[in-house]
């Protein structure tokens, strides 16, 4: 029993269930909970209760809910946990850019305890001060570890966070009367939403392409700087892992024009303790609570995109702020320079808990020591990775990486016919959650993206080393077997419609039904 | 069962081991058997062809006789259909564009054919855009992205495609040069016209696909951009290729693929202008040029947008140039710099440098800029 303890490799089947659809497990009548009948003296004194309701809230008809009972439902979602291929199930050094790193499950006791999860934020304020003061004291450690002035946990996900930090932008410029700021400057390597998310926010965006070398172009930064750019937003590291050593430059020549700097830190795994973004001369900056301080990466769900800012800015960072005036915490609506709200309340409490939480565990030297193992492990699963037949690194060669890589398959594209995809899904049959391939668009082709964080043992990395030095050899040998994987998985090829063919995406049981009776549902070939 | 054509043009090739920069007619082709010149082509092939070898894949391969394709499949093992009405001796680009003629009649699934620029002139001249077609590079001269990077490339390119592996087909430039003017230095590259090749996705994202705008969003956002910036009476030279031609069909106007149309005030002033009618349509009016990357090298200028000519460059100077590009198209370029070749060493150092490419509606790229 065990793993093979010569090649670290698993004998491994995922468990597969032919299980419908919630709602097509459906029956009439069928209950969960049968909910007693109200007692008499309370009919009385309340009448059916639903009466109470104001007449435009009430349902015409009951909600459409699936109909099934307690130990269907249970088993139901207990199939589909065995068909998902979890963070905590195995070494999830695959989902590069997203930190996917151990979230320690003390903090699930914390988040469960009925003082955070039974209150509201409409609730007074009084009554809120515990997790105010959490919020008050996590806002002093990222002062801390960014060494900008003030922090707001407002937006509910990196994007809007940076969408937060660009409407910061405009106002600043807004309150200078400076007007005629339209263009926001980012890097091809940077995230995605550092370019989309300004758009969104009404900007024009100017790409600096990399140079040969992979490189931010400082040259070309140059070039597309004038008195119309409002800013740049710039991700260091970038999505290569690659840290841009003359950062402080790209910062000063925007200053010159009178810019201002955003540092997405999104991927501050590899920088905590040991670079900030004051030093480097950066105005705002944002970081995803979520990922580099615990909580599992989830879009907008439980996530947190902390925004900070120096100085002045801080006039415009959006509200309630929260304030102590040395015996309260108050929630502050009143600031007539916010940007305002970038979404309802103040952000996900749970996420800002778990983070002050882990902050705690660590201390200052722990945070540093993350980032050093970070790296370390990184640079260790980098070394042994070149040593596979078919990866490339492209870009910056030689140079040491932070705390990931954006790695190529092209060599074994081009020597076997076996791409990242191919590679990707065959390794669900030794147990590994796929991996992340690129952010768009692809520069470096057959690409992945792997980020080891620190929580993973070198024995961890030598298993998916091994798994992947397999799959290689596997594509040198036997091509067609890893091109027909998964064999050992729950699905063999997921299709993946691209959000511009709305008429093939149902994101709801209702909108399936009609696509499906129009028969525009049509499977991938 | 899947079918697939293959024209191999025998001589392809020939000119360039022995420094002739291409094997166009027949006085050039007798030169380079002179200096001992041997066919290339069928060694290219064969390499494509491996792909298919021995997979039992159920493909019908349809061919011409003898050196134009029967050979080479059944040198590795391949019994094709033959066209018998084709010559199996001694054929020349007529045959070409006879057989691809006859393929397109047969309405095969794929015409893969293996030459250089001229070859692929006479499929584009035979099936235009009526065929998915695929180029086995094997001729001197390939400046047309109509090919695929090499022989090995072409056959698993192939084979994806027949497979149902590839769904996506693009539009690729057929280019040449004047093989005369070349070889007295001189290189006057003109676009031909497109032919339909599946992509190679080593660059396309297929997974995850989510928030990712298609080539199609890109070119309307460029067309957008650029028609929102059309002041009143400034004049418009809209340069060739499929890029620049969405901002034709945005404005509903019936631009030329391939040649230079003017335009004002968002009407059509004139199609497929030449150098000497664009210098009198822009004398003394504000004037902007519209151009795109042509072909896989990267030139802007010079290459099949020749009509946009120096004396007129050298008026609008670098702030009138309009370059439009998807950014997958810059990426595609692995660094390299955009080219220009105006035909003045003067002009085209002025209009070196980083330029702003137009890469979406209000997106833009900073992107070097460099010269031949």
């Amino acid at each position: 029993m065990g793993r093979n303890k010569a090649t670290l490799l698993r004998k491994f089947h995922q468990a597969r269930w032919d299980e419908e659809i919630i709602c097509e497990m459906s029956v009439p009548g069928e209950r969960g909970i049968l909910v007693p009948r109200v007692e008499r003296e309370i009919e009385a004194e309340v009448g059916d209760g639903v009466s109470m309701i104001p007449e435009g809230l009430r349902r015409e008809k009951p909600a459409a809910l699936p109909e099934v009972n307690q130990v269907r439902v249970l088993r139901h979602y207990l199939r589909l946990s065995q068909e998902t291929m979890g963070a905590d199930m195995t070494v999830d050094a695959s989902e590069g850019t997203c930190t996917m790193k151990y979230s320690p499950k003390v903090h699930e006791q914390l988040v469960g305890n009925p003082g955070l999860r039974d209150i509201h934020p409409l609730q007074d304020e009084d009554t809120l001060q515990g997790i105010l003061e959490v919020y008050f004291r996590l806002e002093e450690f990222l002062k801390e570890i960014s060494g900008l002035d003030h922090f707001s946990f407002q937006p509910g996900g990196g994007a809007q966070g940076v969408y937060a930090n660009a409407c910061m932008v405009r106002a600043w410029h807004e309150a200078r009367k400076d007007e005629n700021r339209s263009e926001i400057i980012t890097t091809l390597f940077s995230h995605p939403c550092d370019a989309a998310s300004p758009a969104t926010a009404g900007y024009k965006v100017v790409t600096l392409m990399p140079d040969e070398s992979g490189y931010p172009d400082l040259e070309a930064m140059k070039a597309a700087l004038s008195e119309r750019t409002a800013g740049i937003f710039i991700t260091n590291p970038e999505d290569t892992g690659i840290y841009n050593p003359r950062i402080d430059e790209f910062v000063k020549a925007a200053h010159e024009v009178g810019a201002l700097c955003a540092y997405d830190q999104a991927n501050a795994n590899g920088i905590l303790g040991i670079t900030r973004a004051k030093e480097a001369g950066f105005d705002l900056c944002h970081f995803n609570i979520h990922k580099t301080f615990s909580s599992p990466h989830a879009c907008m769900g439980h996530s947190t995109g902390a925004v900070g800012v120096a100085g002045e800015l801080g006039r415009f960072l959006p509200v309630p702020r929260v304030t102590y005036n040395g015996t309260k915490y108050r929630l502050e609506y009143d600031r007539p320079e916010s940007i305002g709200r970038v979404r309802c309340f103040f952000g996900n409490a749970s996420t800002i808990l778990r983070a002050y939480a882990w902050i705690l565990q660590h201390g200052a030297d722990g945070l540093r020591e993350v980032a050093e193992c970070s790296v370390l492990n990184n640079n260790y699963l980098l070394k042994k990775l070149s040593e596979i037949p078919g990866v490339v690194i492209q870009y910056a060669e030689g140079k040491r990486r932070l705390e990931q890589v954006r790695y190529s398959w092209d060599k074994l594209k081009q020597d076997t016919g076996v791409g990242t995809e191919d590679v990707m899904r065959r390794m669900a049959d030794f147990g590994l959650q796929h991996y992340w391939m690129s952010h768009p668009p692809w520069i470096v082709p057959e690409p992945f993206t792997l980020e080891p964080c620190e929580s993973y043992s070198k024995d961890d990395l030598d298993e998916y080393v091994a798994v992947l030095r397999q799959i290689s050899r596997e594509a040198y040998q036997d091509p067609q077997l890893v091109k027909n994987a998964p064999h050992n998985s729950v699905v063999h090829r997921v299709p993946s419609p691209g959000i511009d063919e709305p008429e093939r995406i149902a994101v709801t049981w209702r909108q399936y039904q009609r696509k499906k009776r129009a028969d525009s549902v049509k499977p991938q070939s | 069962m899947k079918t697939l054509g293959l024209i191999v043009n025998p001589v392809a090739g020939m000119g360039g081991r022995v420094g002739l920069k291409g094997s166009d007619g027949p006085e050039v082709l007798r030169l380079a058997r002179e200096r001992g010149a041997t066919p290339e082509a069928p060694r290219r092939v064969s390499q494509a062809l491996a792909a298919f070898a021995g997979t039992g894949d159920p493909v019908q391969w349809i061919t011409c006789p003898g050196e134009m394709g029967e050979d080479v499949c059944r040198g590795v093992g391949l019994a094709p259909l033959v066209l018998s009405s084709i010559r199996g001796r001694e054929t020349t680009w007529e045959d070409t564009e006879r057989a691809a003629g006859l393929l397109l009649e047969r309405g095969v699934d794929l015409l893969l054919f293996a030459g250089g620029d001229g070859t692929a002139r006479n499929v584009c001249t035979a099936v235009g855009s009526r065929l998915v077609t695929l180029g086995i590079p094997a001729g001197v001269k390939i400046h047309s992205a109509v090919y695929a990077v090499t022989p090995r490339d072409a056959g698993e390119l192939a084979r994806r495609f027949l497979q149902g592996g590839l769904r996506s087909v693009r539009e690729g430039e057929v280019m040449d040069i004047d093989e005369e003017s070349y070889r007295q230095g001189v290189v006057d590259a003109r676009l031909y016209g497109y032919l339909r090749v599946p992509v190679e996705d080593r660059y396309v994202q297929r997974m995850k696909a989510g928030g990712v705008a298609s080539e199609a969003q890109a070119l309307a956002g460029m067309a957008e951009e650029v028609v929102d910036s059309m002041q009143e009476s400034e004049v418009f030279a809209i340069g060739p290729g499929t890029t620049t031609r969405a901002i034709m069909e945005r404005l509903g106007l019936p631009g030329t693929l391939l040649g230079v149309d003017v335009v004002c005030n968002r009407r059509l002033v004139a199609r497929d202008v030449s150098e000497r009618e664009l210098m009198d349509l822009t004398a003394g009016r504000r004037v902007k040029i519209v151009i795109t990357v042509i072909g896989g090298q990267g030139y802007i200028l010079g290459r099949g947008n020749q009509q946009i000519g120096p004396t007129l460059l050298r008026q609008v100077g670098k702030q009138g140039l309009l370059v439009i590009a998807t950014k997958e198209k810059l990426a595609s370029l692995g660094g390299r710099p955009l080219l220009v070749d105006t035909g003045d060493e003067a002009l085209n150092r002025q209009l070196s440098g980083y330029l702003r490419v137009i890469t979406g509606y209000e997106d833009y790229a900073i992107y070097k800029v460099g010269h031949s």
